[in-house]
């Protein structure tokens, strides 16, 4: 991964290389495993440190998109109600006879378009910015949800439905392959691809970037869809580790989400950050969250500690920034 | 600068325009209700609303100057709780606390939280969604912290501090009148002031503000610290209105807030936004959750009633304020 | 230059949170840990026990009373208790406690589910690693549990408030429910009994025109409430099973000065409450006391990890104070039931509105 970054850089300065965002990230990740490992017996031990992945990959899902909206200066609110319906909408399809498998792909339906809705809204009514559009939604995909299945859960899945939040390849777990392979795939798309240097350039000037022949309404729609889509995929996760479904589950998941991606260096101003980066912060996140609670911290310590962890950080990458910034115009 | 001005004369006139449309429609969604339940539209029930819609009112008129600056604070609903928490873990202690002296307490805590943000947004530059964020947590957690994991419960309260909210002056409850008296100070505030122009000159276009020598961080830290103020306010009259203060008070508030100002017409791009339309904004949502009640629906169906009606009224606005630009468009090209 | 050391203070700062939490937490769960070794040693000499409790969520009074009760009996029984509580009350905070309880190989949980069926999962993986698993206050199915500590028989709730409203109003007019969340399970089935009652009992003119959802939060609830006596102005009762409902509704009924024309009954916590016994709005309500339920279910896991108990009908076990009970069969798996619900009225509430 590291010769990709060099190559991306014109003229390399190991100095520069090394006062990356990401690299602070893995120094965190060190720093977390290093505290985390001293502070538990439990910790560092090839399972506890797999399966931990299991608790906190199901929502990283959304990340990737996410990073995409607001590279693009966008926002996406309604993911977690969209991860809701579209669960009850496959526990429900499920339930009324449909195999398993097609439920999936039901699941997966209902949260592309989903996100395809919000991507339309957005690009139909251009002065309409997506926090309004996604705020709405956000209330009536869950409302929705709650239509459907009232004060009911809905479960019963097949055996083998619990393999995608539970299930083991030889001795990784399965979401942790699958967030991997999603990873290498959105990094590439974004780091390589004319369609990841059209969203940059979205982001950076939106009508500059129109003038100059980017389809930016066609960029919105699939990368909305694609928040959908993930958001569907964060459900079937989320649904097999319960084993079953209630319109109220992942609530406030655009929120941890968002929080992830703002900790990755990606910044609303547009434009900038890495896919990277939020694919680390998600570990970060995840691994002081898991070690925190193997010594058993409250939960408003973590609270706090989570907060002051993402506005330091931020801190830190925005004192850096001001930083460059000052040099370039005194050069 | 004639050019400037014919704008903004336009804008306004948009402006005004969108709020009729969104007076319409609260009128629409009112008669309604009426039609489907008789006892909307009674004087108790009414006062009931704009008891419940107080609250929201004060804290949206805040948010809406913080959207104008192209800022967002998620922050309020656990400032609300933080200082809801104080206040009462205050006049439990000190029963004799004159009820003013613990909504200047309440004030003070809020502004605290929102001097921190507005520091960390104008100072150091933290986006405004990230900085809110952690502190929402940050607050959040403390509340928890500061209350122990108890409640302060009504036999905890003095009776002066209940009063707050339950008091009512020439017939009018005390929160609907505290909310009255800051929509006045807020609409002389953005509209005659120049400290309030210059909100919107930061909003609207950040760099020319500053070349026009607009004092941006003072700007910004001020309308942090007014959001901050005011969520410190309504945590005092919040927790004196139901007469208890919980950890997790007002979870997610902040999203309510921030639709009443969107359905009030405040963009989230910065510069636009009208303190009555905010005002409207807030009532909406207040006939909502007080109406929905009323009418015979499955509980279940409300939250997707609900979601469909922003919704509508979002688009509507849209295209309302669509159709009035295209005339204008047409009248200046005739 | 500056801002580059900015940065590095900065730095050591995030570091500096880091092991400062770290360093915090380990002190205070080690002194947790050396209060109750001093006791435990000799009985059980090398590992000692620990019992994990997982309440709904932090800062809820009812459940900080719980977790004491349970933490109550741990420490007696010389062993370790580590309290646990998500931020929010979501089935999602609960899996990833539960996951780091097992991971931490904790001997058993006790669960107040936030998800009858959404737990069973993680439940099951815990138990499969040997791990006592029992349920307490808001069960867990059946499968995945091995026993069931319950406050009260949710059929006494259902038929006792009932009864009350019954005998307050007179048997006659119209009342109304006002519960939690749609989606609580135990409110649900206390609401289902109170259908029961109503229709098996001698209620003639008693009627219950609707059930409003409050969803546990201050403001819904009192606009629940208001909507309530708008639309039935004959109104004469409000049956709240929850305590942000009971005390919202209580708290409408007063500032509405409807003292003795509608009166407030139900489930609630006395401190809540205590005000509005005291000014009439409500006679009396119910609530068991959650510093029994804990303690209880603290003995329960340890008479689990100990084998005296396998969470089968017939099962005796001795829970300190509180005396000898029997594992019982419940609709779905087996239980433990405390007792009945406690009668809170104007006599006896000041003395318990300052304990819980």
């Amino acid at each position: 991964m590291s010769t990709r970054t060099i190559n991306h850089i014109q003229d390399f300065s190991w100095k520069r290389f090394f006062l990356q965002w990401e690299w602070m990230l893995i120094l965190l990740i060190i720093a977390i495993f290093t505290m985390n490992s001293s502070l538990s017996p439990y910790f560092l031990n090839y399972i506890s440190i797999t399966d931990a992945t299991m608790t906190f990959l199901d929502k990283a899902f959304i990340v990737f998109p996410m990073v995409m909206i607001m590279i693009m200066r966008e926002i996406d609110i309604s993911v977690g109600s969209t991860v809701a319906l579209s669960s009850v909408v496959m526990a429900v399809a499920y339930n009324a006879g449909v195999p398993m498998v097609l439920a999936i792909m039901i699941c997966l339906l209902v949260g592309a378009l989903c996100g395809l809705f919000n991507g339309f809204l957005l690009v139909k009514y251009k002065e309409l910015s997506a926090v309004i559009v996604t705020l709405s939604t956000m209330i009536l995909y869950r409302g929705i949800a709650y239509m459907i299945l009232e004060n009911q859960s809905s479960g019963g899945f097949p055996m083998w439905f619990s393999f995608f939040g539970w299930g083991y390849v030889g001795t990784i777990p399965f979401i942790l392959i699958l967030f991997l392979l999603l990873a290498v795939i959105f990094v590439l798309v974004l780091q390589k691809t004319i369609f990841g240097r059209h969203i940059y350039a979205i982001g950076s000037n939106p009508i500059a970037s129109r003038f100059s022949g980017v389809k930016v309404d066609r960029v919105k729609l699939i990368v909305f869809t694609l928040a959908g889509l993930m958001a569907a995929i964060t459900a079937v996760f989320l649904t097999s580790r319960m084993g079953s479904t209630r319109p109220n589950v992942a609530n406030m998941y655009e929120l941890d989400v968002i929080a992830m991606v703002a900790l990755g260096g990606i910044s609303t101003a547009g434009g900038k950050g890495k896919m990277l980066g939020a694919i680390l912060a998600v570990f970060v996140i995840g691994y002081l969250q898991y070690g925190l609670g193997l010594i058993n911290v409250p939960a408003q310590s973590l609270l706090v500690i989570i907060g002051l962890l993402l506005i330091i950080s931020v801190t830190v990458t925005n004192l850096r920034m001001k930083g460059k910034l000052k040099k370039k115009t005194s050069n | 600068m004639k050019d400037n001005i014919l704008q903004s004369l336009n804008l306004e006139k948009i402006a005004k325009f969108r709020e009729l449309g969104l007076l319409g429609f609260i009128i629409l969604l009112a008669i309604i209700i009426q039609l489907l339940n008789p006892a909307f539209l009674t004087f108790g029930n009414l006062r009931d609303l704009l008891t419940n819609t107080a609250i929201l009112s004060i804290l949206a008129l805040g948010m809406m100057l913080v959207l104008i600056t192209r800022g967002i604070d998620l922050s309020i609903g656990a400032t609300l709780a933080l200082s809801g928490m104080i206040t009462a873990l205050t006049v439990s202690a000190y029963g004799n606390l004159h009820p003013l002296l613990a909504i200047l307490l309440g004030i003070m805590v809020g502004i605290i939280c929102g001097v921190i943000l507005g520091l960390l947004v104008s100072k150091i530059g933290i986006l405004p969604i990230i900085a809110s964020l952690g502190l929402m947590n940050v607050f959040r957690g403390l509340t928890f912290w500061v209350g122990g994991g108890e409640w302060v419960s009504a036999y905890q309260m003095p009776p002066s501090f209940k009063s707050i909210a339950t008091s009512s002056f020439l017939g009018i409850n005390t929160l609907v009148l505290i909310a009255v008296v800051i929509f006045l100070l807020f609409y002389y505030f953005v509209n005659n002031t120049i400290t309030g122009r210059q909100i919107y000159a930061v909003g609207s276009n950040p760099d020319s503000a500053r070349v026009s020598g607009i004092n941006q961080t003072k700007i910004l830290i001020l309308v942090y610290t007014i959001m901050g103020g005011l969520s410190g306010l309504a945590g005092v009259l919040w927790v004196s209105k139901f007469a208890s203060a919980q950890g997790d008070t007002a979870t997610g508030y902040e999203l309510t807030v921030i639709a009443a100002c969107i359905l009030g017409g405040v963009s989230i791009a910065g510069g636009v936004g009208k303190v009555t339309g905010v005002l409207l904004g807030a009532i909406l949502l207040g006939v909502l959750s007080n109406g929905l009640p009323l009418i015979n629906v499955s509980p279940f169906w409300q939250m997707g009633i609900e979601g469909m009606i922003i919704l509508i009224a979002v688009l509507f606005n849209t295209n309302v304020k669509m159709l009035v630009e295209k005339n204008n468009l047409l009248r200046r090209e005739i | 230059m500056l801002r580059r050391w900015v940065l590095y203070v900065l730095l050591l700062f995030v570091f500096g949170i880091l092991v400062a939490c770290g360093d915090d937490s380990e002190t205070s769960g080690d002194a947790a840990g050396e209060g109750t070794t001093e006791e435990g040693q000799e009985e059980t000499d090398g590992e000692q026990n620990r019992y994990a409790i997982v309440f709904k969520n932090t800062g809820n009074p009812y459940g900080e009373k719980e977790m004491e009760g349970f933490e109550n009996a741990i420490n007696e029984l010389g062993a370790e208790a580590i309290l646990r509580a998500p931020d929010q009350p979501t089935v999602e905070g609960q899996i990833q406690i539960i996951e780091e309880l097992i991971a931490q190989q904790v001997d058993a949980i006790a669960i107040v589910g936030n998800d009858y069926d959404g737990l069973q999962p993680v439940l099951t993986k815990a138990m499969n690693q040997d791990i006592k698993v029992l349920s307490l206050d808001s069960a867990v199915n059946g499968d995945s549990r091995m026993v069931h500590i319950n406050q009260a028989d949710p059929e006494a709730i259902g038929r006792t408030q009932i009864q009350a409203v019954a005998e307050i109003i007179d048997n006659e007019g119209q009342f109304a429910v006002l519960s939690a969340t749609s989606q609580a399970s135990n409110q649900n089935l206390w609401i289902e009994w109170m259908q029961t009652e109503l229709e098996e009992g001698d209620y003639g003119d008693m009627e219950l025109v609707e059930v409003a959802y409050g969803d546990d939060l201050r403001d819904k609830s009192v606009s629940e409430t208001e909507a309530l006596l708008q639309s039935y102005p004959d109104l004469k009762a409000i049956v709240s099973p929850t305590t942000v409902g009971i005390a919202a509704a209580s708290k409408v009924i007063t500032d509405k000065g409807l003292q003795g024309e509608v009166v407030v009954t139900g489930l609630g916590l006395p401190s809540e409450m205590a005000e509005y016994i005291n000014n009439g709005v409500s006679p009396w309500m119910y609530l068991w006391n959650p510093l029994d339920v804990g303690y209880l279910a603290g003995y329960a896991a340890d008479a689990l990890v100990e084998g005296e108990i396998s969470g089968e009908v017939g099962d005796t076990f001795e829970a300190g104070d509180l005396g000898s009970y029997e594992v019982t069969e419940s609709e779905d798996g087996t239980e433990v039931l405390l007792g009945e619900p406690f009668r809170f009225d104007e006599d006896n509430i000041d003395e318990w509105k300052e304990i819980y």
